[in-house]
Formats: C-alpha cells, sequence, structure tokens
C-alpha cells in the first residue's frame, strides 16, 4: 500500500536486476570462477595474507624455537626505537636513499638528453649499448667485481687514486667510506636503466615544440626548463617513485660486499633488510623481524604517498 | 702547414657537431665499462698475477684455468640449471596468472572485480621483503624449505603483471570479442584463441621482466636453500665468492660466468629487452 511497496514492485528491485545480468553473462562467471578463482587464492595465500601476518606477528614475542608466542603489544617497536643497531641501519637507509635516488636519476636524465638526438655515425646507439650494460647482470657478480676493485691492499681504485695522491683506504672496511663506496657501485648498475626510460619519454614530445621555441628565441637552457622538463614530469615521478622503492630494500650488494662468513654486528654497512635479515633468520627472532618489516613498508607506502603529492603533473 | 689548417678544419667541424657530447660522454662511458671489462680481464689471469701490484690491464700469460677449475671446485653448472628452472617455471605461471586475471579485470564489467583490482595494484610497491617471514613461515609448514616448489611460490603471480596485462587487453576492441561471444564461442577459448594471440608482444615482454627479475632474486633463494644442491647461481657465487676471495682469478671467472649467459641473451635480443624495460619498467614482484 505504501508508495515505496508500489514503486519496487513496478520497477525489477535491485537483486531481480542484478540476478538477470549474472544469468545473462553466466558464461563469463564461469571464467571468473574457475580462472580468477585461482588466481585471487594465490594472490591471498602468498601476498594479502603474509602482509597482514607480519602485522600481526609484530605485535608478538614470536620466536621459531619457542612454541609460547605472547601478545606484547608494541613492545617490538619500543625496542626497536631504542635499538642502535637498527637505528643505525635506518640511518644508512635513508642515507642510501637520499644519495642514490637523486644522483642517479639526474645523471641518467643527462645522459638521456645527451643522447637524444642523433649523432654522427649512429654513434649515440653505441653509447646506449654501454650505458645499458651493467643493467644486464645480476647484482651478485657485479658486487663481487666492485669488491675487488675496492680491495685494500690490491684493489685497482687504490692504485688509480694513488696518481692523485690519495692515500690507500678500506673502502669497504672504514665504517664511514663503505656505504659511499656501495653507493656509488649501485649508482653505476643503475644508470642505463633509468636512462633507457627517460630515453623513451623525450622520444614522445613533439619536435614541434622544440621548433616552435626556437623560432622564439629560446636559448637550449630554456628549451630544457620550459619544454623538456615539464613535459617530462609524469617519467619523473614514475622514475622517482621506483627508484625510492628499491633504495629502501637494498640488500644483496651491501651482503656480499661487507658480509664475510663472518658476519658480525660490527658489520660496516647494516641497512634495514640485513639488520631484519639477521635478526630473523640468524637469531630466529620473527616477531621482532615483523615488526622491522613494517616500519620498512610504512617508509616505502609514506614516501610513495609523498612522491605522488608532490611531484604529480600539473595538468 | 696546410695539413695543420686541415686538421683544425676537422676539429672545429668535430666540436660544431656533436664533439662536446663526445667530451662528456665518452669519459662516462669508459667508466661504466670498465668493471664489466676489468671482471672479464681478471678472469683470465693466472692467480700470481691478479695480485700483481702495480695492477695491470691486460693478462700476460692469458689463461682459461680459472673457468676449468670453477666448475670444478664449485657445481655452478647445477646452480645454473637451478636458476634456469626456477626462472622458468615462475615466469610461465606469472604469464598464465597475468593473461587470464588481466583479461577478466580488462573485459568482464562488474564493480566487484574493480575492487578485486584495485587491491591487487595496492600492493604492487609493496615490497617482498616486508611480508616474506609469514610466507617463509607457510613453506617451512609445507615442508618445501630447501624445494623447487618452495623456491617458486612466491613468484607464481605478480601483480604488476597483472595490471600490465589488463592494459594491454582492454585496448583489444569489444566488438571483436561480443562478435566471438554471439558466435557461441566459450570465455576460455576467447582467452586462448583471440587474447592471447593478440598479445603476443606485451606477452613477450612481460616474460623477460619476469624472467630476469626472478633470475636475480636475491633474499628468498637466500632463506630458503640450505643445501648447495638448491642454490641459485646468485646465491652460489655469493657463498663462493666468500670462501674463496683469496683466488681472485677464481672468484672473477666465477662472476663471469654468473653473468655471461644474460650477457649474451642481452646480445642477442637487445632490441626485445630494451622494449621489454620501457614497456614494464617497474622493479620487484
Amino acid at each position: 500500500m505504501t508508495p515505496v511497496f508500489s514503486e519496487a514492485a513496478a520497477r525489477p528491485g535491485r537483486w531481480a536486476r542484478s540476478f538477470s545480468r549474472w544469468r545473462w553473462y553466466a558464461p563469463q562467471w564461469k571464467y571468473c570462477l574457475a580462472v580468477l578463482g585461482p588466481v585471487c587464492l594465490a594472490y591471498l595465500v602468498i601476498r594479502i595474507v603474509p602482509i597482514f601476518d607480519t602485522a600481526w606477528m609484530s605485535l608478538h614475542n614470536w620466536s621459531l624455537v619457542r612454541p609460547v608466542r605472547p601478545f606484547i603489544g608494541l613492545d617490538n617497536y619500543t625496542k626497536l626505537a631504542g635499538d642502535p643497531l637498527f637505528r643505525m641501519a635506518l640511518y644508512n637507509t635513508t642515507l642510501f636513499a637520499v644519495v642514490t635516488v637523486p644522483v642517479t636519476l639526474v645523471l641518467a636524465f643527462t645522459v638521456a638528453v645527451l643522447l637524444d638526438k642523433p649523432m654522427r655515425g649512429r654513434a649515440e646507439n653505441v653509447y646506449k649499448f654501454l650505458f645499458f650494460l651493467p643493467v644486464v647482470p645480476t647484482m651478485v657478480p657485479v658486487s663481487v667485481v666492485w669488491k675487488w676493485i675496492y680491495d685494500p691492499s690490491y684493489g685497482i681504485l687504490n692504485y688509480a687514486l694513488s696518481f692523485l695522491g690519495v692515500p690507500t683506504q678500506g673502502w669497504l672496511i672504514n665504517s664511514k667510506l663503505a656505504i659511499w663506496a656501495i653507493i656509488a657501485m649501485t649508482v653505476w648498475k643503475s644508470v642505463g636503466y633509468y636512462m633507457v626510460l627517460f630515453l623513451v619519454g623525450l622520444k614522445d614530445i613533439p619536435v614541434d615544440y622544440y621548433e616552435a621555441a626556437s623560432i622564439d628565441g629560446a636559448t637550449a637552457w630554456q628549451r630544457l626548463t620550459q619544454i623538456t622538463i615539464p613535459l617530462m614530469r609524469p617519467m619523473l615521478l614514475f622514475n622517482v617513485v621506483i627508484a625510492t622503492i628499491f633504495a629502501y630494500n637494498v640488500f644483496a650488494q651491501v651482503y656480499v660486499m661487507t658480509e664475510g662468513p663472518q658476519g658480525s654486528p660490527a658489520n660496516p654497512v647494516r641497512v634495514i633488510v640485513l639488520d631484519m635479515y639477521e635478526n630473523g633468520f640468524r637469531y630466529l627472532k620473527m616477531g621482532y623481524a615483523s615488526a622491522e618489516a613494517m616500519v620498512l613498508l610504512l617508509i616505502v607506502f609514506a614516501l610513495t604517498i609523498f612522491e605522488f603529492r608532490f611531484l604529480r603533473p600539473k595538468v | 702547414m696546410e695539413t695543420r689548417r686541415v686538421r683544425t678544419q676537422i676539429l672545429r667541424r668535430f666540436l660544431r657537431e656533436d664533439g662536446l657530447r663526445h667530451l662528456i660522454l665518452a669519459p662516462l662511458a669508459f667508466l661504466i665499462v670498465f668493471p664489466i671489462a676489468w671482471m672479464v680481464l681478471t678472469s683470465l689471469k693466472p692467480s700470481a698475477e691478479t695480485i700483481l701490484w702495480p695492477p695491470r690491464m691486460l693478462p700476460q700469460v692469458p689463461t682459461i684455468q680459472n673457468y676449468y677449475e670453477v666448475f670444478v671446485r664449485w657445481p655452478f653448472l647445477r646452480f645454473f640449471l637451478n636458476s634456469l628452472l626456477v626462472s622458468g617455471v615462475s615466469t610461465v605461471m606469472i604469464l598464465l596468472t597475468s593473461s587470464s586475471a588481466g583479461y577478466a579485470f580488462a573485459k568482464i564489467k562488474s564493480r566487484w572485480l574493480n575492487v578485486v583490482f584495485f587491491v591487487f595494484i595496492a600492493t604492487i610497491i609493496v615490497p617482498f621483503e616486508s611480508y616474506m617471514i609469514p610466507v617463509y613461515l607457510l613453506v617451512n609448514r609445507l615442508g618445501w624449505l630447501d624445494s623447487y616448489p618452495g623456491l617458486i611460490l612466491p613468484f607464481i603471480i605478480m601483480a604488476f603483471g597483472v595490471f600490465f596485462m589488463r592494459q594491454t587487453i582492454q585496448a583489444i576492441p569489444d566488438e571483436l570479442i561480443q562478435a566471438a561471444r554471439i558466435d557461441g564461442c566459450s570465455e576460455f577459448a576467447i582467452f586462448w584463441r583471440m587474447i592471447l594471440p593478440l598479445s603476443g608482444g606485451p606477452l613477450s615482454a612481460l616474460a623477460i621482466y619476469a624472467f630476469l627479475n626472478v633470475w636475480g632474486f636475491f633474499t628468498w633463494p637466500l632463506i630458503i636453500t640450505t643445501t648447495q644442491d638448491m642454490y641459485t647461481t646468485e646465491i652460489g657465487l655469493a657463498l663462493f665468492q666468500s670462501q674463496f676471495f683469496i683466488e681472485y682469478g677464481l672468484v672473477a671467472a666465477g662472476a663471469t660466468v654468473t653473468a655471461l649467459p644474460l650477457l649474451l641473451v642481452f646480445f642477442v635480443f637487445q632490441r626485445r629487452i630494451i622494449t621489454a624495460v620501457t614497456l614494464t619498467g617497474l622493479k620487484g614482484t
């Protein structure tokens, strides 16, 4: 009798409509269940659940060797805040990211701008090939090579610097220098990667813009700052985001270059993942390591959001 | 006099054209290539020559003894096959899961699917290291520590792959799919006979990207493998170098052996790899 009731009767209800649509697309739903179902399940089991599980474990005194795992609230986090090794790791990782990301990207951008226009004898392709070369092998073999280059007694770096009057240094042993040695090596390895991405962005800028600017009397510098950089903003944002994520996960090169078989807490370069690895898998303090993992996750999340806010292209 | 004038002329033309660029790029390129050249050259030196001071660039008595010894002393071949198997199976799995899920997200319209898709892409930026402890415990419970299934498990899906394939498949016109549906084609057949062949280029880009990504993964095999038989090349080399660090020629040969397959693949598929990097351009699973 109420108007609401009559209206509902006149039009097929929400349920009925979605039901008919469901029937109409039945083959698609079968596909969804059969294909998307397993994928989602796998996704749930090896991504979503572990992420929440890490958060849950970080609230417990969770050790692999003890069956009793009491809930201790945020104790792991307060302990982390006072842990000198973790603070050192956090500091080193941040330093690593703060230096590696801008240096790599500025270098890669410069090289990309220089290589964007063709050269005599297609020399630009040779350069692109050479700059991309370190990207191809994985991190471990190149870390091994650099370890030898940095070697205090036989390393070629000390030899080369001796001509400039620099005294012999223990590049990877000195705790002040080691992080810089690893930064230099990482920049070397990743410049080519970002160069390729920047080159793609540069190719998408229409030539007309530059021609019009030249006719109006713009200098090369003005063309760079007024046309190239603003139009490269989306690519720049993308590269900054992935480079930051990558930098905060630094591990393989640190492990290979500084961790001997006798890896000790006095390790000159402690980074977050290394600290996590030692706490979790050497001392089996999984709850504590999970708290570190959560800190890593929160940092990466916060930085990504910040970068999106800050660098988003203004349309 | 005459030759001098010609020479200055050439120099001027060089500087006017792209000499300046060469002046900046050539030293940089030297610095970039040097470590790789140094690795290969050191691997060809007998051990007495590696600790020569002052160091020499070229080996005086080139030898391939190091390569021989690497394979005798350390099962690099086994590591290589392990890496090949793990990366190969993971790549096939990633291609299958990414493209089939990508098709559903791209062409089946539903609010719920959008929500699921959003959850998928939200995790792209979550680093693997931040949730690997529960995955490790899961593999432990399954009894898969130190085994191939355990090594492969975290790499059977890739959030970025799903995102990438959805973008690709969205570009395929709806009319084509509708026509196939009207002709009585099942969704599976549409996916298998139409969508997959039509996205060959992006699929191969994703394949290259996924393969290199899994091949280079370090943390996961490090925590999950305990016996030498299960090491991937990455772990094998990392432990090899810490054991034999004094014999540097040997270590350099090991590094070269590890890097060589990828370098060779790069020489052959240069253009494809660059395309893969530019199309996918994102690191981390």
